[in-house]
């Protein structure tokens, strides 16, 4: 098939940036979205051309890189799935593809299509972790956790950080992040004693990346690759209300 | 030409006590003194990431370096399956011993007895870490940890978080790791690939890096470093790797003097999603835990067009179940992939391009029901309708065997410090434990292992032993090691050629593939050995890289990595052919029985194979590390 | 020193203050939404009171004026608590366009209904029409008619006629019920993000959440736009009998300016 690629070019940070218009010859329906990206990178390097920059690299949709907005959605169209597991069978020929960046003040562009996402390890260097050292951990089953506790933990922990969230809220919000991993935590054992602590420092970095406020438009979850609930929100909410309740008495 | 003598350090003493006893035997660094340290830790997936993390938590000063965007992306992340631990949960008889034993067995006695005591040791310590970190691992009903046979074991020993195994381990170091970069005690550089490592007085004292959105080379200076930057699975060009992995951290370390060991010790996974085309970029691996329900097959006939499910029962070969009557399909994945390149060598393959067998899940299905399938690996088949566009519920996957994961990797010693002192290698890096065939499930184990509680220790007795140095960037090495790099980078840039790096690496791969695969034989290695240095010739004539130097630029990034690769699988196929026995991952038709099993050397062969450098295109030199077996006897390995 | 000290993300340095905290501002977005909304279905049971006839709503409407001060304390009050969802609103509206500084050229919404992503125009226009309506039915200065209204038999202002008069004319009652129409769309959405703001949500419950918000928002809407329809229609006329002559008192007397309580509309 022939496609007709819209794509948003730009050479760095402080470039403008611009649509520029490409096509895609003889795709196989069979190739992989990034693969089609691929070919025609080939082709515009053949023409001394600066190839289209986009972030990628496990291909088989767990490491987060991919980061493309294709036709006005994070990943595409094909719902719980990341850029790189979309294929081109879902596309018809003579489509027309609108290729931009994750577009957030958070995540300022760097080329092409790629941005800079070290908004999401700021957040987690504040608090998104279990505060042990290691050694000196008890026994793994010294804690029984029940397994409907660890399966929550486990459906928030799925997040692979992507952004596609942040990219697909109108507000450029950044909730649904950090939400699932306040979330994974709140519902183990182990999290507790920091739970409130961590909430509270999680969302002051959120709010000082600059990342938007959340208008429940629940537009991340529906771009989720990894089908993250805005539950996860509500459990955030419930957990920063709790631990500013707590330390306010 | 060179005097290098490989001393492995392995401590004496009974097997199970050698570890203890050289805790106890190494020098220290007192606590106050660990600030006056500085680590450098390359690479942030579960061993870099976890030692980035240890060391920062010790008190040392580390700066840790990836490529990716952030540390979270390292492909460790891919792992589906699960981690081994000898926790014996499920009183099913396993034992430290067992898991050390099934590991050197699985490993064709290709590895070090003390290195792999110590993994079998310290694996009951990573669950235990990791749980404490907020790993989700599965859970019973009782909520206590689930476990399940993996990859050949005999024991259900295997920890597991879905199907995402890895990604959640990988998470649980990132966020040991992050917490310390926010408590200031790691500096983390991302988007930074190393390009040089430094040698002061034959030490191992910094490196160089290019930093992946500027295109500015920097020197980074420490006291020790530390390499975990994966494997070389992508010398195939299709693997099951990430497409930023890449081999050049650990090659340009080997120009420096490091040895090379063991390359050609690859593993081919046995259950991937055939190649669909000439565009494809990467292969995808299904979980090894589908052959627990999934049966695999080949047609009888040759050439038989007729769809899987208008193949009669009597006329399909379950080849594995045939040949492997006590294993089945859970034989070990070098047997498991190789019968499946012999079924369609044999004209039986099915798919488009007749390279793939069946994976059937009827019989499991008609057993179990759909929806207790569907639970077990949901995702997996939801992925597989994603690539392939075919409904395994309805139709058996097709699946085919694709470069996974390398088990050769730097030379370290028990210390996991390369013959380099100084430089210590870790994870899948390194070549020390898997010899030659890793089992399923280890790999993750091994990773946070040399992490979290082996180089912790050993990099102290280094540098208590080297002392503080304080070196500085401004010293001639680092310009020097600085000017080569980025004299490097300009010639890729100023070639102006007709092809793009990635179009050299397909061919390479291609090449590599066909030669020193699966199954490799004299002829088609000394073939390869011509191709290649023709191929590395035409890549530095011909190459195309668009872009500039001081920007980001991924045709250049692809470009220096390519051109590790093309040196690198000459020392892939060098060793393959030096190696005139079949033993785990390398497979030579030469040597096997009649029924098509591999037959090891052991009189000539029971070594490490330690290349080291001696000049761009000239042949490497071998060094020999004897491997002595104290515990366990060498035995034919048989999964019949 | 065994170790570097162990640090919880407690002692994160930036630690923000509730309101400057994105999730603060939804607090008190949830809690003034909720005032609001209290006060909204409490305005509309008064209003639907015109169905039980003339005298019963105009006693409510005295009943309200009854309690002098008290009724002043309640008005301010809810205009402080309709200020505090105002600037809440505007606030986080601007830091969400200043988060999302450029747009994408295609510009798609999967899921986000149409209510959610107009929350700031449904609210602007019912500000505005909450202004017009207060000087409608309240200061009743948009209408001559409404001050020259006789009293009722109990001696209340006829609250009854001022409301059928004002729902005569049909531009009235259609205004009136696009603003309650907008107004139960920016409910409809309110009260799922009631909950969801302040964490009342769960996977289990969600689904039951988002039809009892619309439900409530329905029943809003037809509970307000009963009254103009039913002028409309006719189903409610103004009294056969006018009050007789020794009630006759100039509307002029009352106090002008009666906010809600004799506004019932």
């Amino acid at each position: 098939m022939n496609i007709t690629l819209h794509v948003w070019r730009q050479k760095d940070a402080n470039d403008p940036g611009a649509m520029e218009v490409y096509t895609a010859k003889d795709v196989s329906a069979d190739s992989s979205f990034l693969e089609m990206l691929d070919m025609v990178n080939e082709d515009l390097a053949q023409k001394g051309i600066d190839p289209i920059h986009f972030d990628h690299d496990c291909r088989e949709g767990i490491c987060g890189m991919c980061s493309l907005v294709i036709n006005g959605v994070p990943h595409g169209p094909q719902a719980a799935t990341t850029a790189c597991q979309l294929h081109m069978r879902s596309f018809k020929d003579g489509d027309a593809i609108y290729i931009e960046p994750f577009r957030a003040r958070a995540f300022p562009v760097l080329k092409d299509t790629i941005v800079d996402r070290t908004a999401f390890d700021r957040i987690m260097q504040a608090g998104g972790f279990i505060s042990v050292n290691t050694g000196g951990a008890p026994d793994a089953n010294a804690i029984p956790i029940p397994k409907t506790a660890a399966d929550k933990a486990m459906d928030a922990a799925a997040c692979i950080g992507c952004g596609a969230c942040v990219a697909a809220c109108k507000n450029g919000s950044a909730m649904l992040f950090v939400g699932a991993k306040v979330t994974q935590f709140a519902n183990l054992p182990q999290g507790q004693s920091e739970k409130a602590a961590r909430a509270k420092a999680m969302v002051a970095q959120m709010d000082l990346e600059g990342f938007g406020n959340c208008s429940n438009y629940s537009e991340c979850e529906a771009v989720c690759p990894k089908e993250i609930k805005v539950e996860v929100i509500a459990r955030m909410n419930r957990e920063f209300l709790g631990a500013t309740v707590k330390s306010s008495s | 030409m060179s005097s290098i003598t490989l001393d492995s350090k392995v401590p004496s003493g009974p097997l199970a006590e050698k570890w203890d006893k050289h805790r106890f035997d190494m020098k220290l660094v007192n606590p106050a003194n660990k600030r006056k340290y500085t680590v450098i830790v390359v690479g942030s997936g579960l061993a870099g990431g976890a030692a980035a993390a240890s060391l920062a938590e010790l008190g040392y000063n580390v700066k840790c370096f990836c490529f990716q965007d952030s540390p979270r992306r390292a492909h460790s992340i891919a792992a589906q399956g699960g981690i081994n631990a000898a926790k014996n949960y499920q009183n099913d008889g396993d034992s430290v011993f067992r898991l050390f034993y099934d590991t050197i067995k699985g490993g064709d006695f290709r590895s070090r007895e003390a290195n792999v005591y110590r993994l079998a040791q310290v694996s009951v310590n990573i669950i235990d870490q990791c749980v404490a970190q907020g790993v989700p691992f599965a859970r019973e009903y009782g909520g206590l940890l689930d476990n399940r046979s993996f990859g050949g074991a005999q024991v259900s020993r295997t920890f597991y978080a879905r199907g995402q195994t890895g990604q959640q381990l990988l998470l649980g170091a990132y966020s040991a790791l992050s917490r310390q970069i926010g408590l200031g005690n790691v500096e983390m550089y991302p988007r930074t690939e190393m390009l040089d490592l430094v040698l002061i007085d034959g030490h191992a004292k910094g490196i160089v890096v290019r930093d992946l959105i500027t295109g500015e080379i920097s020197s980074h200076a420490g006291d020790a470093v530390a390499l975990g930057t994966g494997g070389y699975g992508r010398v195939f060009y299709l693997s099951t790797n990430a497409m930023g992995c890449n081999v050049t951290a650990a090659y340009r370390a080997h120009k420096r003097g490091a040895l090379f060991a063991n390359p050609c010790y690859t593993q081919i996974h046995p259950t991937c999603i055939p190649v669909a085309g000439e565009h494809q970029s990467k292969l995808t691996l299904m979980s090894e835990s589908l052959r627990n329900d999934g049966r695999v097959w080949a047609p009888k006939k040759k050439g038989d067009n007729r769809p899987a499910n208008q193949i009669p029962e009597d006329e399909r070969d379950y080849y594995l179940e045939r040949k492997y009557p006590s294993f089945g399909n859970l034989a070990p994945r070098d047997i498991s992939s190789r019968s499946a390149k012999e079924a369609c060598d044999d004209g039986r393959g099915v798919g488009e391009f007749g390279r793939g067998v069946y994976l059937d899940f009827s019989d499991a299905i008609n057993r179990l029901g759909k929806n207790l399938i569907k639970e077990r690996y949901g995702n997996l088949f939801d992925m597989y309708e994603r690539i392939t566009a075919e409904n395994p519920y309805e139709v058996p996957m097709r699946i085919y065997p694709a470069s996974h994961y390398t088990m050769g990797g730097l030379w370290v010693d028990y210390n996991l410090m390369s013959n380099l002192p100084g430089l210590h290698v870790i994870g899948e890096a390194n070549f020390s434990d898997h010899g030659a065939n890793r089992l399923g499930a280890s790999a993750l184990m091994q990773g946070l292992a040399d992490g979290y509680f082996v180089l912790p220790y050993t990099i102290a007795d280094y540098l208590a032993r080297v002392g503080a140095q304080n070196i500085s960037t401004d010293r001639q090495e680092f310009k020097d090691a600085e000017q080569q790099a980025r004299e490097k980078t300009q010639k890729l840039l100023s070639i102006n050629g007709s092809r793009t790096a990635e179009s050299f690496h397909r061919e390479l791969g291609h090449i590599v593939w066909e030669n020193c695969g699966m199954a490799r034989n004299e002829t088609g290695l000394k073939k390869a050995l011509q191709m290649i240095p023709e191929l590395r010739e035409q890549f530095w004539r011909d190459l195309k890289v668009a872009g500039v130097e001081n920007s980001l630029n991924q045709s250049l990034e692809s470009a220096g990595r390519v051109a590790d690769f093309m040196e690198f699988a000459e020392l892939l196929c060098q060793d393959a052919l030096h190696r005139e026995e079949s033993c785990g991952g390398h497979f030579r038709e030469e040597y096997q029985t009649d029924e098509g099993e591999a037959v090891r050397n052991d009189d000539k062969f029971t070594y490490v194979a330690a290349w080291e450098h001696t000049g761009y295109g000239k042949t490497a030199e071998l060094h020999k590390e004897k491997l002595e077996f104290e515990n366990v006897k060498l035995a034919t390995r048989s999964y019949k | 020193m065994s170790s570097t000290p162990t640090t919880s993300p407690a002692q994160s340095p930036s630690s923000a203050t509730f309101i400057s905290a994105s999730i603060g501002k939804k607090v008190l977005m949830a809690f003034s939404g909720i005032v609001a909304l209290s006060f909204v279905v409490g305005h509309m049971l008064g209003n639907l009171q015109i169905f039980l006839g003339q005298e019963r709503l105009n006693a409510y409407g005295e009943s309200l004026q009854s309690l002098g001060a008290g009724l002043w304390v309640i008005r301010i009050s809810l205009l402080l608590f309709f200020a505090l969802h105002i600037w809440m609103g505007v606030k986080l509206k601007a830091e969400n366009l200043k988060a999302r500084p450029v747009r994408y050229k295609f510009n798609e919404t999967v899921k986000a209904s149409i209510s959610s992503r107009t929350m700031i125009w449904s609210g602007t226009t019912i500000l505005a029409f909450f202004v017009y309506h207060i000087l409608h039915f309240t200061a009743r200065t948009t209408d001559p008619r409404f001050l020259q209204l006789p009293l009722d038999m109990a001696g209340n202002y006829d609250i009854y006629s001022m409301i059928i008069l004002g729902f005569e004319n049909p531009v009235n009652a259609a205004v009136y019920i696009i603003a309650v129409g907008l107004l139960c769309t920016h409910i409809s959405h309110g009260i799922y993000s009631m909950f969801q703001s302040l964490g009342l949500t769960s996977p289990s419950c969600n689904k039951t959440l988002h039809r009892f918000a619309h439900a409530v928002a329905l029943i809003l809407f037809l509970g307000f736009s009963a009254v103009p329809v039913g002028v409309i229609t006719g189903a409610l006329k103004l009294p056969k009998n006018p009050p007789s002559n020794n009630h006759l008192q100039s509307a002029q007397s009352l106090e002008p300016i009666s906010i809600e309580s004799g506004g019932e509309s």
